[in-house]
């Protein structure tokens, strides 16, 4: 076999092709060594990639061992302050003692199952409402309802739960009802804005710009300062607005001001025809927003509305500014005792994952909904 | 024509800025009349029919649709509008909702017509443009032809009895015309009084009662097709017929 004749050789080399060459093909593209191959054209296909390669790997390799090992693996998970003291890791002993003050804030520590079973109300309307089979008016319904309901609880006085004024209102509840309240009322308003800004009555145009470019002008803070300080100035001697009515009232007008621009620009991008196809059917004006403007408007800009809607929902930390005790600031008092003082890291890093939960919710929400939206109808 | 016009534009001016864009337009159109309108690019076709169910404002002169005047009284323009079909280059469908929903939308919100002999009425033009199977697709999904038949059908379940077209061809590929064409020929079997611009001489010959040719904003003849065709009198006219005729 060792000396073969250069003439045999070459033919069982043809032979050998002829019969390899097929299968050599096809084993090619599933080829093994996938993560492999990605790696190498995407993390080290150049020069300067392989830099940020390697940079982005030291980073890593000094942030998060380090942090694996303060958050879990020397975590103090139980205990009082003084166990946490000896830990080195994190003290999550706290969230598990003062959760009930993060989530409740001043509401009268007996009665937390009031607030408990308004959040837990309040959460499943929204799970509800996310289904867009759903969508049908008993859904409104359920929401007047849902909120009689909840507000009966937080406010008591009746059936043998005590009264419980809205300044000792706070956490998690206060947090979600101001959120979804707020966004509720700002998105309709928003709408109303956004149409009068593109109105074509001179009076109805002027009153909308002026609103909107007034309060884009000016900080939260300042809109909720004013409406909690300015506002009961304005009102007939002897009569008080609630202030956590005044702090929503402020949200309300800030978030539509935004919005109304978001939805702005959705109605500068549904063509003109639409307008006049429905006129030339003879449509009223509301009609022909309400069924065909407002529904191309809107789901071409649920992208920047969520954003908005996200930014509401964090923003309701700021009604600390008027004395309302929100579900960050319920997290601070809760810190407040000094057996937990030190380890208001961790007291942060629970609230903060709290607000995100709901966030990521919102934005996730946001892109399923807007893949459902354009099913059926790509141009 | 004994019978009082349904569409009559007395004198009818407008202006786009400093721009005279319809100058002294007069024109009537008798019940079950088919005017056609043709003219060079830019001359005022459009801003004329569109005055027509007030999409444009026109600031001076008359237009009276079915005995009544257009104005700024918007009753009087709600009025006008579900009696006066309009089919656009464009199609203009909603592409937010069916085939099916374009179709019903306005009778049952401008008629209140209840929802199942809305559908019933819908299927029924539908069949007659030939595309009942489409009912639940989307307008995106359709061809330009297909789509363009969905708005004749749409414009037809508000039972108008006066139809606008501007340019319904003009927007599709050259197979597709036919189609429609052929759904408009029989609209105007059927009787419709109809306005229509159009540089569609074929159909124009075959279903036109009257040409219109306008230049520069001005109507500047009308005449029955036999002589329009054979023998315009405008000098205009006789060049712009050579133009789309010639090749
Ligand atoms: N909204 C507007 N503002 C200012 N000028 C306009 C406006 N709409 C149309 N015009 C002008 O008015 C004139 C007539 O336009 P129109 O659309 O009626 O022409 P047309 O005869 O339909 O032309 P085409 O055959 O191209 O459709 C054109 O010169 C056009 O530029
Ligand atoms: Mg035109």
């Amino acid at each position: 076999m060792i000396d073969r004749q250069p003439h045999d050789h070459s033919a069982t080399g043809v032979a050998a092709a002829d019969v390899e060459e097929p299968s050599a093909v096809s084993l090619q593209p599933p080829g093994p060594p996938r993560l492999l191959g990605w790696a190498r054209e995407n993390l080290f296909g150049s020069v300067p990639n392989t830099v940020m390669t390697l940079l982005a790997l030291a980073l890593l390799w000094e942030v998060v061992p380090p942090f694996l090992s303060w958050a879990l693996v020397h975590a103090q998970w139980g205990g009082d302050g003084a166990a946490c003291r000896q830990a080195e890791g994190a003290c999550w002993a706290l969230v598990g003692e003062r959760h009930r003050l993060m989530l409740f804030g001043v509401y009268p520590y007996d009665q937390h199952w009031r607030p408990l079973l308004a959040t837990a109300i309040l959460v499943t309307l929204l799970a509800t409402s996310a289904v867009r089979a759903f969508w049908r008016p008993w859904l409104l319904w359920a929401w007047l309802a849902g909120f009689a309901v909840i507000a009966l609880l937080m406010w008591g006085g009746v059936l043998g739960m005590p009264y419980v004024e809205t300044d000792m209102w706070g956490g998690l509840p206060l947090t979600l009802a101001l959120a979804v309240l707020g966004i509720a009322l700002a998105f309709p308003l928003s709408i109303v804005l956004a149409l009068g800004r593109r109105s074509e009555l001179p009076v109805i145009r002027a009153f909308s710009v002026a609103y909107i470019e007034l309060v884009r002008g000016i900080p939260l803070v300042s809109v909720l300062f004013m409406a909690s300080v300015m506002f009961p100035l304005f009102l007939p001697e002897g009569v008080t607005i609630d202030k956590l009515l005044r702090a929503l009232v402020g949200m309300v007008l800030f978030t539509a001001a935004y919005l109304a621009e978001a939805v702005r620009g959705g109605l500068q991008a549904v063509p003109r025809g639409q307008e006049e196809a429905a006129d030339a059917l003879g449509l009223s004006y509301w009609r022909k927003m309400r069924l065909i403007v407002l529904p191309q408007a809107l789901r071409l800009v649920i992208p920047p509305i969520v954003n908005q809607f996200i930014s509401c929902f964090k923003d309701t930390s700021l009604v600390t500014i008027v004395g309302l005790y929100d579900l960050l600031a319920a997290t601070k008092a809760a810190l407040a005792d000094p057996e937990w003082r030190p380890f208001f890291v961790e007291g942060y890093v629970a609230a903060a994952l709290v607000y995100w939960s709901f966030c990521f919710f919102m934005s996730r929400y946001s892109q399923w909904l807007e893949h459902q939206l354009a099913t059926g109808q790509k141009r | 024509m004994a019978e009082a016009p349904v569409v009559e534009l007395i004198d009818v001016q407008k202006w786009y800025g400093a721009f005279h864009v319809l100058k002294d337009l007069s024109l009537s159109v008798g019940k079950g009349e088919k005017v056609v309108v043709c003219g060079p690019s830019g001359s005022g076709k459009s801003t004329m029919i569109r005055c027509i169910n007030r999409l444009e404002v026109h600031q001076a002169g008359r237009i009276v649709v079915g005995g009544v005047e257009l104005g700024d009284d918007v009753k009087a323009i709600e009025t006008i509008r579900k009696d006066v079909g309009m089919v656009f280059q464009s199609f203009n469908l909603f592409p937010h909702l069916t085939v099916l929903e374009n179709l019903t939308l306005a009778p049952l919100w401008v008629k209140h017509v209840p929802k199942a002999e809305a559908e019933e009425l819908a299927m029924h033009y539908l069949e007659r443009v030939h595309i009942p199977e489409q009912a639940n697709k989307y307008p995106g999904q359709l061809s330009g032809g297909q789509q363009q038949r969905v708005a004749i059908a749409r414009s037809l379940c508000m039972k108008p009895s006066i139809m606008l077209f501007d340019e319904p061809t003009s927007a599709l590929d050259p197979e597709m015309v036919k189609e429609v064409l052929d759904v408009m020929i029989g609209l105007a079997e059927d009787g419709m009084t109809m306005i229509c611009v159009t540089h569609e001489m074929g159909f124009a010959r075959a279903v036109a009662d009257t040409m219109v040719f306008m230049d520069e904003g001005r109507i500047v003849e009308t005449a029955p097709p036999t002589q329009f065709f054979a023998d315009p009198r405008n000098e205009r006219t006789r060049q712009f017929l050579g133009q789309i005729i010639g090749h």
